[in-house]
């Protein structure tokens, strides 16, 4: 076995390795703080493996730019911040609805509008679920360190390609451009999912066709003689557009249930010292350091906290923290916003125990003691 | 027989629109109850101007079969 | 059963498409199709059919690309040309058409086709114009003629509109013709030639919306809408030989420019050998 190289990167940078390892050729862009790393990277490193990049003439265009390299078969992805990430909906929703997968990696900054660029915030979880319009099924995954960045971008790849959606990679500031020290794995360690593209059901060659018991259509990228149609309407197994209620009806609820019957597959957390905890602290991304650092002074000052982390943020782990409830006294919600994840927390906890919050939306960020007071607090 | 055409039309393609009528050169079209027809006596010449400006596919040129 | 043109190269399940009676999307449509088949039979290009997709955008011209029997893909309104450079750029073996409308690819859409005309990627853009937004029952486009009528424009229209063509060919396009659904031998002609263009071209065709434009406008029927056409856009043989006189008012229907630049994906596929000999 060689050795594991150790190497320093800045999350940004760590985001473009991993994309690269889990076979991402294609990039769209265009230039944001705190997320521009990353494309400044790609423009070095995807020519070098023989991929794509290109800076399109604003964020819509990139987004589309991203869906049309993945129809014709290529892993692509796109980065921005909150104002490209807004720009960027209607097409995140076209590729939930034509079900073309790719990853785009929102580094939030502070604010609404252009707010404080260059400043972390988690402002943008909500608008990760419900940023563009309709219901429709979305993957958010969100990292805390710079090692996390790598893999789980090309976990990112692999669920989207699995699910055939669009997989939000919700960074940070915080993490996106903290340097560090990351061991990558080999490329022989790396599970890498490429997508359906034979039908497997060989009698029913319909592009959107998915057999019982599947939940997601094998599509043949274009280029291949196959003479089908992607639409962002409505549209029945032959991929054209439909006026029955039914059919779209049942297109629609297929595209939730492939990803809220297969929660078990998707959601990930992190649990950090809860098997013996009264007090759970609630983070998710850069947050957690902050947190991690607090449970454990905590912990030294003998209280007894751990720290519950959803890398899945969307969806969000209700299972796996409602399994945590029972020998909890109190939950402790921090984030870097007004309170988004915290919602979903309530739904699961408020009626059992009491949900305290600690949030920051001034572009500072929450240190360790922060918590640890607001612990304090809680406890008293 | 080699390369003789005949005129076929599909009242059934047909919207009424009336181009084919407007710009046949003999005159050999008319509508009736919004359909298109060839006119009795009719003059076609098998030039083909109907079906490059038909915006529904609903008159053009076959090859006439042996 | 339709023609052997509309059978072989369009989806006939799918037809009659929705377009109203004289519309002239149906015409350009055809003429697409023909200058695809003239490719994919001429054993000197030997176009490869199952390398071509045809990309559209959002409006009454963008339902053409689920009625083309090729690759297809209708995208989201005014993105066409953006999800068409992902294509290229990705695959650019491909033979990318785009077909989209004025308000399409010139309001909504107007900054991916002067971007895409900048760098002269490889696509053909043909754009169905018919000067209005007919999808939505006629609001002035950014073709109207100034003066003209439109629901939103119910006292005449104040804007002063593009020349989609001219527009292209002032962002760089390589390639940039005029066309109409009365031409459409010229049309088709000028399609190919896009087709065959290795770079960025955009076939502006005016299309004519008896519906919503032409019954607003008191433009009279489909028929003659289309002899406005018939009269006033000239065939280029016929239109240099004209003077000056006799061109006031008047429309070439042929190419406006014709250069040849590097074409984007190819100088890409040199950065790319740059790259790697550098690594």
């Amino acid at each position: 076995m060689p050795e594991k190289k150790a190497v320093l990167m800045q999350g940004n940078e760590a985001c473009v390795e991993g994309a690269i390892a889990a076979g991402m050729r294609f990039y769209a862009g265009y230039p944001i703080t705190p997320s521009t790393e990353i494309a400044e990277q790609c423009a070095v490193r995807l020519p070098q493996v023989g991929g794509k990049f290109i800076q399109m003439e604003d964020e819509l265009g990139s987004m589309a730019a991203v869906l049309g390299a993945s129809v014709t078969g290529v892993k692509a992805m796109t980065a921005t911040s909150g104002p490209g990430f807004s720009l960027k909906q209607e097409n995140i929703g076209y590729g939930c609805l034509a079900e073309i997968p790719c990853v785009v990696v929102d580094v939030q900054r502070t604010g609404p509008s252009t707010g404080l660029p260059t400043s972390p915030a988690q402002g943008d979880y909500m608008q990760a679920r419900w940023g563009t319009h309709g219901d429709h099924p979305v993957i958010a995954l969100s990292p805390s360190s710079v090692q996390e960045t790598y893999t789980l971008i090309i976990r990112a790849f692999n669920l989207s390609e699995k699910y055939r959606t669009p997989v939000i990679f919700l960074m940070d500031e915080i993490v996106g451009h903290m340097r560090e020290g990351v061991v990558l794995p080999s490329p022989a360690e790396l599970i890498i999912n490429k997508r359906h593209i034979s039908y497997r059901d060989g009698a029913n060659k319909q592009c959107y066709f998915v057999p019982e018991g599947a939940y997601v259509p094998a599509m043949k990228p274009f280029g291949q003689g196959e003479r089908y149609n992607i639409t962002g309407l409505a549209h029945d197994v032959s991929g054209f557009p439909t006026g029955s209620n039914a059919v779209a009806g049942d297109l629609f609820t297929r595209l939730m249930e492939k990803i809220d019957h297969n929660l078990d597959d998707i959601v990930r957390v992190e649990e950090f010292m809860l098997d013996d905890a009264d007090t759970a602290v609630v983070c998710f991304g850069g947050t957690a350091r902050a947190a991690m650092s607090a449970v454990l002074e905590a912990r030294a000052a003998g209280m007894k906290v751990g720290m519950f982390r959803p890398i899945t943020v969307w969806p969000f782990p209700a299972a796996q923290l409602r399994a945590r409830l029972a020998g909890l006294k109190r939950v402790l919600m921090v984030e870097h916003n007004y309170g988004q994840m915290l919602l979903e927390v309530q739904r699961v906890a408020a009626e059992k125990l009491p949900v305290g919050f600690l949030g920051r939306i001034d572009g500072t960020v929450i240190s360790p003691a922060d918590i640890l007071k607001k612990l304090r607090e809680m406890e008293a | 027989m080699l390369g003789m055409k005949k005129l076929v039309l599909d009242p059934s393609w047909c919207k009424g629109c009336g181009i084919c009528v407007a710009f046949c050169p003999k005159n050999a079209l008319e509508l009736v109850d919004e359909k298109v027809r060839l006119r009795q006596d009719n003059e076609c010449v098998l030039c083909g101007q109907c079906e490059l400006r038909c915006p529904d596919y609903a008159i053009w040129l076959e090859d006439l079969e042996e | 059963m339709p023609s052997e043109l509309i059978h072989k190269f369009m989806r006939i399940d799918h037809l009659p498409h929705i377009w109203c009676a004289g519309c002239g999307n149906g015409i350009i449509m055809r003429d697409v199709a023909v200058a695809l088949e003239e490719l994919i039979d001429d054993p000197e290009v030997n176009l490869n059919r199952g390398k071509v997709v045809v990309v559209s955008g959002i409006g009454c011209s963008s339902r053409a690309a689920g009625y083309m029997d090729f690759d297809s893909i209708h995208t989201t309104h005014g993105r066409a040309i953006a999800f068409a450079t992902g294509i290229k750029l990705a695959h650019p073996e491909l033979e990318v058409i785009v077909l989209t409308g004025d308000g399409d690819c010139s309001a909504i859409g107007g900054n991916h086709l002067i971007h895409a005309a900048r760098r002269n990627i490889g696509m053909t853009v043909v754009t169905f114009n018919n000067d209005i937004y007919g999808m939505t029952g006629g609001q002035y486009s950014p073709t109207t003629p100034t003066g003209d009528r439109a629901t939103t424009a119910p006292y005449g229209n104040i804007d002063r509109p593009f020349d989609i063509a001219q527009l292209a060919a002032g962002a760089g396009a390589s390639f940039t013709a005029r066309g109409s659904a009365y031409h459409a031998r010229e049309t088709t002609e000028l399609i190919k030639q896009g087709i065959l263009h290795k770079g960025f071209s955009l076939i502006d065709v005016y299309s004519v919306c008896p519906t919503y434009y032409g019954r607003k406008n008191h433009k009279g029927s489909a028929p003659e809408m289309l002899q406005w056409q018939k009269e006033n856009m000239i065939p280029a043989a016929r239109y240099y030989a004209m003077s000056e006189e006799q061109k006031r008012g008047k429309l070439l229907i042929g190419t406006l420019t014709h250069t040849e630049f590097p074409e984007y994906t190819q100088e890409y596929a040199k950065l790319i050998e740059r790259a790697q000999a550098k690594k």
